[in-house]
């Protein structure tokens, strides 16, 4: 939901949380390959965390999904340390937090991380301002001070009329807008939010996932959320862990995720995602650069055409940006009337899309079944789609065919005259005519 | 018919009376008597400072004021019914005595809220300490309540002190637990919650555990009040005076309607002040309290067409935790 950057913000090491009177015991049997259930039997002992291992960039959302009972909790507690790991660290800007004494860990809870809990957590006995701004108040901060800060981040959640009322006069949706300003007005550099959606109702709930990815755009936080629902996951989530039984399965990409699940597991989970938001252009275009109009003519474009029977090829500018489309029946006209220069047969209303774009957004351009223009975030040609490649994206089975595709195309290359993979062809005969 | 099988006291009694009474007599008293005598005397000195207060206090300012915080905190029926029960104090003529009735109540209710709160407090977040505290208050409260005056009687003699503190050792058991029980009921999240956002554990208690347990603390505190005020009829025993002497007297002499005005006193009493503290303690409560105000502030603002609270400044002066709901509300 946000650019990925480098600098490695929180970073789990190894970390195992054992419950139970005997750790240590337990800790010794997972490393000779036990599993939970055996531990759980033989000793009793609990094994909430194996052996997790993530990193979370600055400004990266990292979305932990997990059915009820795999630890998900547990993990996320672990990495302000309400719960103390087991075993493992847990490093924060480059600093083990588990070996931090009390005042240390204080100030980086204060400091550095806010959390968002699944039942809110506000303080009935406090004004939704109070509650607001409860961390600055443990920080000690001026009371007009805190309440400025307070009502400024409850306006940016829309809740700033409500700053003195008191949680129980919310709705589920508005206390959880106070939760997040709540989170918020500390200014964090790392958001942990357990479960944070899952008590609402689903159309409230998607108004919160999307003002989430709205605040995410603004903030740029390191935001490491917990769901039970994939498709949340898939949404919110850069890079998206699948969790089970105390261990991660999957680390990757939403379309990764989607596109090759790890195992039957992770695969049994995608089965009913909504592939249209999660797939994006990206995925299911094959590249291509398009051919620099400058540097060709119609007969050029020609020689293209007879390696493949595809509808249009795109060409560009200097830049590298798509200037149109020009159709086949186009060239053959204007070989046969003898014409030379391309320029007048390149069609400028041709459908562009973002890279970035999910395919449920731009599935009404796929129906005039033509190529689909795909440009990078500087507006430079990356790519082409075709329309029956995105029809085949919806049908699950079919998830990997497009990685396939991607593989065997090539770039092409300066000349015009080069090897192009071609968007194939549009389905009927009157292709072209609808461009 | 049974005779001929043997039980365990055919070859051996335990002397367990002896040895109790060696231990007080013999171990305790002797040791321990500066010990004990230090115990009694801020007891001693609250329990002076009280009576003479209300000794002081004229009737009609008495009353005033009592039913005036019946009035604003458990509405308008208490407030008369807390007047009618005053009254009556006064003319069947046991004034002085309900008010030393009262003065020794206070005194206990006191000094177990400043010892049972915090012992509450410290149950309610360690387990290990809950435990251990639990079978003590399961024997002070099971043991009945005459058990307790004769060690009192040994340790700190007879009097209207030692009264008082048999009535403190009585009267503790709930506030201790009820304090307990109010912590652990806060929801987990929300302690969670305090921890998350960097609060010291000083911190979360102040900040987010008392405030959530007080109506529950409350609670336990008028139930001491309550158990504090049946043992000091029976502290009479031991030579405290007040309520509990008019009915001892009454018994003694077999005089029914000595007893019965004394008695009265104590249910009059009793009744009033259970009223007003439940009263207070659900005002003080942070939910309900809360609860009542936050909808007031509400409909308010609803009327002001949805403005700021803050314009309006309605929520804001109901908000803050001294102002209790009004009577009407209350009622
Ligand atoms: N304090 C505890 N003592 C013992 N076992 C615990 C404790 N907390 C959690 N567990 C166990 O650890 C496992 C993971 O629990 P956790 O709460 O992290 O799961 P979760 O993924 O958050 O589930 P949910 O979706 O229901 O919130 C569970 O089997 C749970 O029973
Ligand atoms: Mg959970």
């Amino acid at each position: 939901m946000s650019e990925t950057q480098n600098v490695t913000k929180v970073d789990v090491v190894e970390v195992t949380k054992i419950f139970g009177d005997d750790p240590d015991a337990a800790l010794e049997r997972l490393k000779t390959g036990a599993t939970r259930e055996e531990i759980l039997r033989d000793t009793g002992q609990v094994v909430g965390v194996n052996n997790v291992t993530f990193q979370v960039g600055a400004g990266e959302s990292f979305v932990v999904m997990g059915l009820s009972g795999s630890g998900k909790s547990t993990l996320i507690r672990c990495i302000n340390r309400l719960i103390d790991p087991t075993s493992g660290q847990v490093r924060i800007d480059d600093e083990d937090i588990l070996i931090a004494d009390d005042d240390r860990l204080r100030e980086i809870r204060l400091t550095k991380l806010g959390m968002v809990f699944q039942h809110f957590a506000l303080f009935p006995h406090r004004t939704v301002a109070e509650n607001t701004e409860y961390g600055l108040k443990i920080r000690g901060v001026a009371a007009d001070e805190r309440r400025k800060a307070a009502l400024n981040w409850l306006d940016v959640v829309g809740l700033a009329d409500w700053a003195d009322s008191y949680p129980d006069a919310l709705s589920g949706g508005m206390k959880q807008r106070v939760g997040l300003a709540r989170a918020l007005t500390v200014e964090p550099e790392v958001l942990l939010m357990d479960e944070p959606f899952s008590a609402l109702d689903p159309l409230i709930r998607r108004d919160m996932q999307d003002e989430l990815i709205d605040l995410q755009r603004k903030f740029h936080k390191s935001i490491i959320f917990i769901t039970h629902d994939l498709n949340e996951a898939l949404k919110l989530g850069d890079r998206v862990a699948i969790m089970k039984q105390g261990r991660f399965v999957q680390i990757g990409t939403p379309e990764e995720i989607v596109g090759s699940p790890a195992d039957p597991y992770v695969e049994a989970f995608t089965q009913d995602v909504d592939r249209g938001r999660v797939v994006t252009a990206g995925t299911v275009m094959q590249p291509f650069e398009g051919i620099p109009l400058g540097r060709t003519n119609v007969k050029s474009i020609a020689t293209i055409f007879d390696g493949f029977d595809g509808p249009g090829v795109y060409v560009t500018d200097a830049k590298g940006l798509p200037e149109g489309l020009v159709m086949q029946d186009d060239v053959g006209r204007a070989l046969d009337e003898g014409l030379h220069d391309v320029t007048y047969l390149v069609r400028k209303d041709f459908p562009q899309v973002d890279e970035s774009m999910p395919l449920a957004d731009f599935f009404g351009a796929c129906e005039a079944g033509v190529p689909i223009a795909v440009v990078n975030e500087r507006k430079r040609l990356v790519g082409v789609i075709n329309p029956l490649d995105v029809f085949a994206q919806l049908t699950p089975g079919a998830a990997s065919g497009a990685k396939v595709g991607n593989g065997a195309a090539e770039e092409a290359t300066g000349g015009g005259t080069a090897e192009v993979a071609p968007p194939a062809g549009a389905t009927g005969g009157d292709h072209g005519a609808r461009v | 018919m049974t005779d001929f099988l043997p039980k365990p006291s055919d070859f051996f009694v335990l002397p367990l009376d002896e040895w109790i009474d060696y231990l007080v007599k013999g171990i305790l008293v002797p040791n321990l008597r500066p010990f004990f005598r230090a115990i009694q005397w801020p007891v001693d000195q609250v329990l002076t400072g009280l009576e003479n207060l209300f000794n002081a206090i004229p009737f009609v300012v008495f009353v005033v004021i009592l039913v005036w915080l019946a009035w604003r905190f458990a509405g308008r029926s208490i407030a008369v019914f807390t007047l009618v029960s005053l009254v009556v104090l006064d003319i069947v003529g046991v004034w002085p005595e309900s008010m030393a009735t009262l003065a020794m109540v206070l005194t206990a209710v006191l000094f177990c809220a400043v010892v049972g709160i915090p012992v509450g407090l410290m149950a309610g977040r360690s387990d290990t300490f809950a435990t251990a505290v639990r079978p003590i208050l399961d024997i002070m409260q099971t043991t009945p309540a005459f058990v307790y005056l004769v060690p009192v009687v040994m340790l700190f003699g007879v009097g209207i002190v030692p009264g008082v503190i048999a009535t403190i050792i009585f009267a503790m058991p709930p506030i201790i637990r009820l304090t307990n029980l109010g912590i652990r009921q806060v929801p987990e999240e929300l302690v969670e919650a305090g921890y998350a956002f960097g609060s010291t554990p000083r911190q979360v208690l102040i900040e987010v555990q008392i405030p959530l347990a007080l109506r529950t603390i409350m609670a336990g505190l008028n139930q001491t009040l309550m158990l504090s005020l049946s043992m000091v009829v029976i502290a009479a025993l031991i030579g405290a005076e007040g309520l509990g002497l008019i009915v001892y007297q009454g018994i003694g002499r077999l005089d029914v309607g000595l007893a019965s005005v004394g008695g009265l006193g104590v249910v009059l009493l009793a009744i009033t002040l259970d009223r007003i503290t439940q009263g207070i303690g659900e005002a003080s409560g942070a939910d309900a309290g809360r609860r009542k105000l936050s909808g007031v502030a509400q409909k308010v603002k609803t009327l002001f067409g949805g403005k700021r609270p803050s314009d309006g400044d309605t929520a804001t002066a109901g908000g803050t935790q001294a102002s209790p709901p009004s009577p009407g509300e209350a009622a």
